[in-house]
């Protein structure tokens, strides 16, 4: 269950406590996020609201180990990422963290297979087990009739499974989604959130998600709102009821 | 080796841009490798040259010749072993397009000096038994179509009129250096016909024991016709083969200009174009860092980008440069040494890899130091 306040939740696995995030921009100091405390346990699909410039992206950056805190520290499954070095936390994403954007960002000179079997590249993996945990993938999506299609071959759609495979295809211990729907259609994009529902609720995938969209946060097991980098408000929705 | 798809992916991205970046390397190292025919047509003589070999020309000029009266005195100077002499006799074969150096020998003593050319022993004899006898470097021979018997007519420039040889006999050069486009006839037919400078030889060529004895036999000759009518000039075959060069100009200086031009333009061009390729998928570049792929990597792929486009264009480039090398000479006789030693294929194909490497390292260093968070924020 998901916790703001800040107190311990041993059973917690993203652990957020007191981060603050700021930028420079030329004279003037921009204060992002703002003392910001929160638990997330495993399995738990979170949605993060709230108006642009609100620090949603920020927030789930710094969670994914793209970003830094400026202060505060960052626990995710007992290891303290905040203090990781950037080569660490490179490896550490490639480890930990499946990231789905809005604008799919697949490789175009590569097909859907070689798209999702990107983050395996990384591992061990002999080249049959790697070909394995990408049709399981694709075929998990949706997608298994299009792995020798290129991004320009698929629909907005189709693309998004694709990333979403090439997300989960290292089996991490959380997925990240940046406006996931942002650039899909209301069909595709309903597609795509209850593939998302399916991953948390059957696989019990631990997913955070932010968008700007209610019918797609209602998808999520709790929607946080943000607003000038604070959490406002908690809802818990029936999704997962 | 897991990444090659995703390598030759972004260098099929733009087909047409990758082929033209290709087609520059190709271009320069093409260039690189005539150049390096041209230096080499020129230096061969200086590079081949021995230092055991003198020659003895007249002070004034060397298109002043000596007396024959000189040979048997030269002969008795310590440390000469062998001598031999020769004129240059300006000529060509049908028209003036056709020119060859054209020497007349001393047969007796030829071969004993310049002992790199091999002749066929029943070649030379019959060369020898026939005073209007010639010896031809087999290159000459396959460019005019001769063969042995032919009636060769030659129209002479200095020594005017129409002569007329017999081909004897063809040699070839034990060295790949050595220059397979001479034309040697009898002196002594040479010097019956001539209606000057009868008695006279053009200059001469002599072999000494030990090259540590080249200075002091040549400070020894000239000494011996100071102050007489025909006064010497002796130094080792390697200083006058280099002094000929160098009155052409200093053609090493310019080949090296044109070269450094070349590849500095080539360094401008690939590194531009690299440049582009890298800011053209800034996203993809973060979008790879972001699912874990280290700095390191995304350095190496670009680079490796970079140097498949130098090793193809290099590889093309000086491949074509050493064909047209293996067709010979095409100015006709100027540049009778042409060719393209592998030698230098590999320290072509390494400029192209060093170009290549330079040209990639600050696009790839931008793409390794590329902040995932500010480039996702791009649109």
């Amino acid at each position: 269950m998901v916790r703001v306040d800040g107190e311990n939740n041993g059973r917690a696995l993203i652990q957020v406590r007191n981060i603050d995030m700021k930028y420079r921009r030329g004279s003037e100091e921009i204060h992002v996020l703002q003392g910001l405390s929160l638990d997330v346990a495993e399995g738990e699909f979170v949605a993060f609201m709230g108006p642009s410039g609100s620090g949603k992206t920020t927030l789930l950056n710094l969670i994914g180990g793209l970003d830094t805190p400026t202060s505060g520290s960052i626990r995710v499954g007992g290891e303290e990422i905040s203090e990781l070095s950037s080569a660490e936390l490179t490896a550490w994403r490639a480890r930990n963290v499946g990231f789905i954007f809005q604008m799919y960002n697949l490789l175009p000179v590569l097909t859907a297979f070689q798209n999702v079997e990107l983050p395996l590249l990384l591992t061990k993996l002999s080249r049959a087990d790697r070909r394995r945990h990408v049709e399981a993938a694709l075929s998990l999506v949706g997608l298994e009739d299009r792995m020798k299609h290129y991004p320009s071959q698929l629909s907005g759609g189709q693309g998004q499974r694709v990333a979403i495979a090439r997300a989960i295809v290292a089996d991490p211990t959380f997925l990240l989604c940046d406006e996931p729907t942002g650039d899909l259609d209301r069909k595709s994009a309903h597609e795509i959130l209850d593939l998302l529902t399916a991953l948390s609720k059957e696989h019990g995938k631990t997913i955070l998600m932010v968008t700007h969209d209610p019918l797609a946060a209602e998808h999520a097991d709790t929607i946080l709102h943000l607003d000038k980098g604070e959490l406002v408000e908690t809802v818990r929705t029936e999704a997962r009821v | 080796m897991k990444h090659l798809h995703i390598l030759f992916g972004n260098l099929a991205r733009k087909k047409v841009r990758t082929a033209l970046t290709v087609g520059s390397f190709a271009v320069a190292m093409f260039l690189f490798g005539i150049l390096v025919v041209v230096r080499l047509a020129f230096q061969a003589g200086v590079e081949i040259a021995g230092l055991d070999r003198l020659i003895i020309i007249n002070r004034t000029s060397i298109i002043q010749p000596m007396p024959l009266a000189h040979r048997d005195r030269i002969q008795r100077v310590p440390g000469v072993t062998k001598v031999t002499f020769s004129n240059w006799f300006g000529g060509y074969y049908q028209n003036e397009k056709n020119f060859f150096p054209i020497f007349s020998i001393d047969t007796d003593s030829w071969l004993g000096v310049y002992n790199e050319f091999e002749v066929p022993p029943e070649q030379w004899k019959a060369f020898t038994e026939d005073r209007e006898g010639a010896i031809v470097g087999e290159k000459l021979v396959e460019r005019y179509g001769w063969k042995l018997g032919d009636r060769i007519p030659i129209k002479g420039t200095i020594f005017a009129g129409n002569w007329e040889f017999n081909l004897r006999g063809i040699y070839k050069g034990t060295r790949q250096q050595d220059d397979p486009t001479q034309f040697w006839f009898h002196w002594k037919y040479f010097d019956e016909r001539k209606e000057f400078q009868k008695g006279m030889a053009g200059w001469y060529t002599l072999r000494i024991d030990n090259p540590d004895n080249a200075v002091r036999a040549s400070k020894a000759i000239d000494q011996l016709f100071a102050n007489s009518p025909y006064e010497t000039k002796t130094e080792t075959e390697r200083t006058f083969a280099a002094n000929w060069v160098k009155q052409m100009g200093n053609i090493e200086f310019l080949i090296l200009s044109i070269g450094t031009v070349v590849m500095f333009t080539l360094l401008l061009v690939t590194g531009n174009t690299m440049a582009i390729s890298v800011r053209e998928r800034v996203r993809e570049l973060a979008v790879l860092k972001a699912i874990g792929y280290s700095d390191r990597t995304v350095l190496t792929l670009i680079m490796l980008e970079s140097l498949v486009i130098a090793a193809l264009g290099g590889a093309v480039g000086l491949g074509l440069a050493k064909l047209f090398s293996l067709r010979g000479d095409p100015t006709g006789g100027i540049l009778p040494i042409f060719y393209l030693p592998n030698i230098w294929l590999l320290y072509g194909f390494a400029g192209a890899l060093v170009i290549g490497s330079i040209a990639g390292v600050i696009p790839a260093v931008s793409a390794m130091r590329l902040r995932v968070v500010e480039a996702l924020r791009r649109v």
